[in-house]
């Protein structure tokens, strides 16, 4: 029985000295740790949400910059392509050119060729009719120098015309 | 460290024997153990080294305050003092003869006793500790807790999260500074009990009482409409059985902070004379060979009861958590939770 009565002082003491550490406690210890834990806490959570937030910074920036990479790549492309395609025309329309002008100037060659052949031929013709003439000059003076070839002849002219 | 310990543990164990021997010489372990778990107007520390505590009395509105050495001769012999004497373990007026008067009305105790020196130890040490950890806190708000400030961090923030914020909800708040004093103090006082020549403080009637009284009052005075309406009107009781039920909620409220009381008490108080118990096996069989057996079992007594010292503090904490849960609930289903 002695064990479970309690004692007027002691529950004057502890009522006393339990109070007042739970108020100098209270007010210079739990409410700065409190505080503290929370503050840090938040700070902690600031930081990550922080963190996170610089993440999805980095990856938007990050897509920014492929697509800008992408476009930069098919800019090119383009480009090349209109390059090429410029280079291709340039090189066609030389190609042609030099074609033509090759042409040209066999058919040039070919027409002062030509006209040579002609003269050529025509300087033969006319050499070889006065040659021709000349020859024959000297045949009929030769021929016609005897009465009988002459009348021979005479007469085979009037043959021949007679056919005609 | 350890040596030290053993030492101190026999020169404990030798005093209390010593004291608890009868006239005849005969030990009875019983009235040993009564002793140690009990109040005490002086501190054994050990053999020999013995603070005479001072007492003060209130008789008849008149203070009176004087040393407990008064109570005792040059032979350790209780002897009357100045019309007052010690008689089992409490101070009684006494005639000119030494014999106990039969009017004892008007004499208030309220001597520092062996319990009370423990009390202000050990608020002494808290106030010391947190006071510390606090600075720490104030100093460097943002920085990792280091040194002592680790280990109690995350009991505080156990208590604050799993404790408080699991319990009793959003107004957790205001009920913080309250649950970590109450949880430390029991938890401090109950390892202090188990050092050799601590006090048994937890485990007095009058120490577990004050707390679980302030629970109590701290419970009835957040209680809102929710809390008394439960109680003054269950909801889903027809009103013809209110004569029955408002009786048993009023009791119900007493009946809480009464299991706290008793269930710290009895733990603590279990504890020691168990391990007490153990040791006057050795004395009983008056046989040496006993020791090995009774200090192998008190070791592990002792494990036990460091454990038990945090699980008390913890369910104490816990159960005045719930009880202010339920007192600040806001939801209109409050039976749910009974």
């Amino acid at each position: 029985m002695e064990l479970v009565t309690p004692g007027i002082g002691l529950i004057f003491w502890q009522t006393v000295v339990f109070l007042l550490v739970l108020f100098l406690l209270g007010k210079f210890a739990w409410k700065p740790i409190m505080n503290a834990l929370q503050e840090r806490e938040s700070s902690i959570e600031n930081a990550l949400s922080a963190a996170e937030k610089a993440k999805l910074e980095m990856q938007a920036l990050k897509a920014d910059n492929e697509k800008l990479l992408a476009e930069a790549r098919l800019e090119r492309d383009k480009i090349l392509k209109e390059a090429t395609d410029a280079a291709n025309s340039i090189v066609e329309t030389a190609k042609q050119k030099a074609n033509e002008e090759g042409a040209r100037m066999i058919e040039q060659a070919r027409e002062s060729i030509e006209n040579e052949k002609r003269a050529a031929i025509t300087e033969v013709k006319n050499m070889a009719a006065s040659l021709s003439l000349e020859i024959a000059e000297q045949i009929l003076r030769k021929e016609l120098s005897d009465k009988n070839a002459q009348q021979a002849l005479a007469q085979e002219y009037i043959r021949e015309v007679t056919l005609n | 460290m350890k040596r030290l310990f053993v030492l101190l543990f026999s020169f404990l164990t030798l005093t209390a024997f010593a004291e608890a021997a009868s006239e005849d010489g005969k030990f009875e372990p019983g009235a040993m153990i009564t002793h140690h778990i009990a109040d005490d107007y002086t501190w054994h520390f050990a053999d020999g080294v013995v603070a005479y505590l001072p007492v003060i009395l209130v008789d008849n509105g008149e203070f009176q305050v004087f040393s407990s050495s008064n109570f005792y001769n040059e032979a350790h012999e209780l002897v009357p003092y100045n019309g007052y004497a010690l008689d089992h373990g409490h101070i009684v007026k006494v005639d000119a003869s030494g014999e106990p008067l039969a009017d004892q009305a008007g004499l208030y105790d309220f001597s520092i006793t062996k319990n009370v020196a423990s009390l202000f130890v050990s608020v002494a040490l808290m106030l010391v500790i947190f006071f510390v950890i606090a600075g720490r806190y104030k100093n460097n708000a943002k920085t990792a807790p280091r040194g002592i400030q680790s280990f109690f961090e995350p009991i505080i923030i156990f208590i604050r999260d799993e404790i408080a914020k699991a319990n009793i909800g959003p107004k957790y708040e205001r009920y913080m500074p309250y649950l970590l004093t109450v949880f430390f103090f029991i938890w401090f006082n109950n390892l202090l009990g188990l050092m050799p020549g601590g006090a048994n403080l937890t485990g007095n009637i009058a120490v577990t009482l004050v707390l679980a009284g302030i629970t109590l009052l701290i419970t009835l005075f957040s209680g809102n409409k929710n809390y008394w309406k439960h109680i003054v009107a269950t909801p889903g009781v027809p009103t013809w059985l209110a004569p029955i039920m408002i009786p048993v909620e009023l009791i119900g409220i007493l009946t809480k902070p009464f299991s706290l009381m008793v269930r710290l008490f009895a733990n603590i108080t279990a504890g020691h004379i168990i391990i007490l118990s153990l040791f006057s096996l050795i004395f009983i069989f008056e046989s040496i060979s006993v020791a090995p057996l009774s200090v192998a079992f008190s070791i592990f007594m002792m494990f036990l009861e460091l454990f038990v010292a945090l699980l008390q503090a913890y369910i104490f904490t816990l159960l005045s958590a719930m009880y202010f849960g339920g007192a600040v609930e806001e939801h209109d289903h409050a039976d749910e939770h009974h």
